[in-house]
């Protein structure tokens, strides 16, 4: 065995539930050495680190570090192993200064020894100072006294890759640093990683950007849907061979996909830019959206998907550029001056289906006929002049949980009780009955079984025939390939393409995907 | 009618405010808001009471005794108070200001059960004036209007003024008050830092509870100089909102809890006629006009912790 391995780990699995995060992956890294760990989303790459950084405990398999056996059960003792992880959502507390955030959780002893002082106060004079010298030596750029909200972001990163240096760290995990970094600032981190990799330290970095994989890594380990596909050296390889072990051959999924009959424009989107209060999250954008056709959006999630659909529904502000709907009399409607009622009132339908499910959409209190009522209890009817008009949200409750085959024990159970493929059925259903000119559906069969994911895209194509403009944002490449006529890949906020679903390959939307945008790309 | 008493009065007072603020201030830091505040004061009120009645039934005659007596069966009642509340809102994860009312209500329910049941006794106001009273001879506080502002109070109104800003300094400066600031402003951070939320959470409520009992035993000693009071509850709820008023910071409340008091007292002191009772709206008030500045400033330090009064779940993942 080669003496200069650091960390390995040998036949990790993890369940969750009946759902296999990763399996039997075995994996080996030496002192000095940087390991991009590359998949899709939901590969399991996440899961990996954090089964090592002590936050998931593998059901089966084994890591060792420096050849010995370590059993790591929290992130506390991660760092024993001198093991840190960098996470994607930075764990620091807004209204403390860096210092404070670095020296938080430390008890008095270890805080003594890592200041490498037995009589060392609590004062945080010395932390600082050590703080200084770490920052000298990585060339870090930090503030010991500055507050965490005044940091931007690629501080904030910063002040995170120093907690872990500060706790004597010699493996480190990066989740995603560039997902929110500016090409400069992913630079710079890229120079700190390289000195890091000089002072001996390993580093395993976890992203889905070819480019950078090619540029900052020595060896590169491929994830695809918790399986290792392989783990090849950086300079042996190119980004094509990387793409195809990424995304996998194409699977043949059998979803019925009707001609495109007759489109018509419903949707004008013209250099579209939004920006949020950290940065811009969707340049430039121009897209058709055109009824009796599938649009299919593909992209690494945090892309703009989510803010590009947002944006059309009215929720987001509009920075640049204009969004129109195209009504039935063939008139340009524009909907940056229209509210969200008004927009959703012309019959653009959004229905978002987000990690937590019930985060948007529906109120998990309220029982299946109330969240049916939140899309249709301002059309009362003078009938009810005071009350609510219940009849009509029964009904189609009634309907919808037969014709979706919604499992349920009735109509009038809390939302919250439902597992989560029902959940979405009724979100779903419930979006689909106001009969919507533009259905916007994101994530709709995430986490939902082969069954009811057919359901849905059955669902989705019968708006498709009855000539609604369909947006479907999803995860899985084979699915957006099966099902929908046109697919616009987004990366980092801009659109790298526009192609055709019939002819396209899986290798074509992967590079798109990950493709960073110098050449500028647009239109139809 | 002299100024200087109205003044020494309102300070002597202000010594409830203090204690109930620094107390809940400690508890707010570790991110649980409770509301039960009040109540704690009346369970301390009622521990007081307890305490006295054992030490005069044990007819010692001993200032010591009287002390240790009365402080820890206050500190006793209203750590029980304390424990109630973490157990609810902290295991049992319920909702903080359900609990609180409820822990208010039921405060002034016991108060009133045990003080009538223990019932009058002499010995009470024997005591408050013998050893409650004031700490420094009065040949030396009389001197001046100087000295009578300054050391003409009890032993209590000076453990409140040393609590207050101990706590400020343990909570600004020392290792474990900012474990302590991290629970309340992202809990799920500080755990993910190895910090054991609920502990911190649990000793923060206790502790709390305890400052914020020991307002009912300086009411009962001090203010009410032995006299029964059953419902005590309004002077808690002036001490949590005057929280809000010192930024979470006790030592500021020793300022805030001076001015409260003042205006609290100043109706019975002064015959301002029937608009004079006003005068006793005037702390709330200035606490919405505290609130709204501070959040036209929407300063960071200002705020209150971010993650007060949200329960931590910790999740899987």
């Amino acid at each position: 065995m080669n003496k200069n391995i650091t960390l390995e780990v040998k036949n990790i699995t993890k369940k969750f539930g009946d759902v296999i995060a990763l399996n039997d992956i075995s994996l080996a890294l030496e002192k000095g050495e940087i390991l991009a760990l590359l998949g899709e989303n939901g590969s399991g790459k996440t899961s990996l680190m954090n089964v090592i950084a002590g936050i998931y405990f593998p059901d089966n398999g084994e890591i060792f570090v420096n050849g010995e056996k370590a059993k790591i059960n929290s992130p506390k003792e991660a760092y024993k192993y001198k093991i840190g992880m960098i996470h994607q959502h930075y764990k620091l507390i807004d209204v403390f200064t860096a210092v404070e955030n670095v020296v938080l959780g430390l008890s008095k002893n270890e805080y003594r020894e890592l200041l490498g002082n037995p009589k060392a106060k609590f004062n945080l004079k010395e932390a600082e100072n050590r703080m200084n010298e770490i920052s000298a030596a990585f060339e870090f750029n930090i503030n010991p006294r500055k507050k965490v909200y005044n940091m931007a972001i690629s501080e904030k990163q910063t002040l995170e890759i120093l907690k872990v240096l500060f706790r004597g760290v010699d493996i480190l995990i990066l989740d995603e640093p560039t997902a929110v970094l500016t090409p400069q600032e992913t630079k710079r981190l890229f120079k700190v990683l390289r000195n890091m990799k000089e002072a001996g330290k390993t580093i395993i970095i976890i992203t889905h950007k070819l480019n950078e994989v090619m540029e900052i890594s020595d060896k590169v380990a491929v994830l695809r849907k918790g399986e290792l596909i392989g783990t090849v050296e950086t300079s042996k390889t190119n980004e094509n061979e990387l793409t195809e072990m990424m995304v996998g051959k194409k699977i043949d999924l059998n979803i019925e996909r009707s001609e495109v009959k007759n489109p018509q424009i419903k949707l004008l989107i013209k250099n579209l830019t939004v920006r949020n209060e950290e940065r811009v999250v969707l340049s430039n954008i121009n897209l058709n959206v055109r009824s009796h056709e599938i649009l299919g959006i593909a992209g690494i999630a945090g892309s703009g998907q989510k803010e590009l659909l947002e944006t059309i529904a009215g929720l987001n502000k509009i920075e640049d550029g204009e969004i129109c709907f195209i009504n039935d009399k063939n008139e340009e409607v524009d909907l940056k001056k229209l509210s969200p009622t008004k927009i959703r009132n012309l019959g653009i339908s959004l229905s978002f289906v987000p990690e937590d499910r019930l985060g948007m959409g529906l109120v998990g209190d309220f029982n299946l006929v109330d969240n049916v009522m939140l899309r249709s209890y301002r059309n009362n009817s003078n009938k009810h002049f005071l009350t609510t008009d219940k009849k009509n949200p029964t009904n189609l409750t009634k309907n919808i949980v037969e014709e979706l085959e919604v499992v349920t024990p009735n109509i009038k159970t809390q939302i919250s009780k439902l597992s989560g493929g029902n959940v979405q059925k009724v979100l779903v259903g419930r979006e689909i009955a106001s009969q919507p000119k533009v259905l916007m559906a994101a994530y709709p069969v995430r986490g939902l079984d082969i069954n009811s994911s057919y359901l849905i895209y059955n669902l989705l194509n019968e708006q498709k025939n009855n000539d609604a403009a369909v947006i479907y944002v999803g995860e899985d490449l084979d699915v957006i390939l099966a099902l929908c006529d046109k697919i616009a890949v987004l990366c980092a906020g801009k659109i790298t393409g526009i192609v055709d679903a019939r002819t396209t390959t899986k290798e074509e939307i992967g590079l798109l995907m990950t493709k960073n945008t110098e050449n500028e790309e647009n239109g139809n | 009618m002299d100024i200087t008493n109205f003044f020494v009065m309102s300070i002597n007072l202000a010594a409830v405010f203090i204690f109930g603020s620094t107390g809940e201030s400690i508890t707010e830091k570790s991110g649980h808001l409770n509301m039960g505040i009040p109540g704690i004061a009346c369970l301390g009120f009622c521990g007081s009471v307890l305490g006295a009645n054992i030490y005069l039934n044990s007819g010692a005659d001993n200032i010591f005794l009287a002390y240790l007596s009365i402080i820890f069966f206050a500190l006793l009642c209203s750590a029980i108070g304390g424990l109630i509340f973490a157990f609810f809102t902290v295991s049992l994860k319920c909702n903080q200001n359900v609990t609180g009312l409820t822990l208010t209500t039921f405060g002034v329910g016991i108060n009133t059960f045990i003080v009538s049941t223990i019932g009058d006794n002499p010995g009470y106001s024997v005591i408050s004036f013998n050893y409650f009273q004031h700490i420094f001879p009065e040949s030396f506080f009389n001197a001046n209007d100087f000295t009578k502002l300054f050391f003409s109070y009890g032993f209590l109104f000076y453990l409140a003024i040393f609590l207050a800003i101990f706590s400020t300094i343990f909570l600004k400066k020392t290792r474990i008050g900012l474990n302590l600031r991290a629970c309340g402003e992202n809990p799920s951070v500080a755990d993910a830092a190895g910090i054991n939320v609920t502990r911190y959470r649990y000793i923060a409520i206790i502790v709390g509870a305890m400052i914020a009992g020991l307002s009912g035993t300086f009411l009962f000693m001090n203010h009410f100089k032995g006299a029964l009071e059953y419902d005590i509850s309004s002077y808690g709820w002036l001490a949590v909102a005057l929280v809000i008023f010192a930024m979470w910071n006790p030592s500021l409340s020793i300022v805030g809890s001076i001015l409260f008091s003042l205006f609290y007292c100043a109706p019975s002191y002064f015959n301002f006629g029937t608009y004079g009772k006003l005068a006793t709206a005037l702390p709330y008030l200035i606490t919405i006009i505290v609130l709204t500045i501070t959040s036209i400033f929407n300063k960071k330090e200002m705020q209150g912790p971010a993650s007060l009064g949200i329960t931590y779940f910790r999740e899987d993942r």
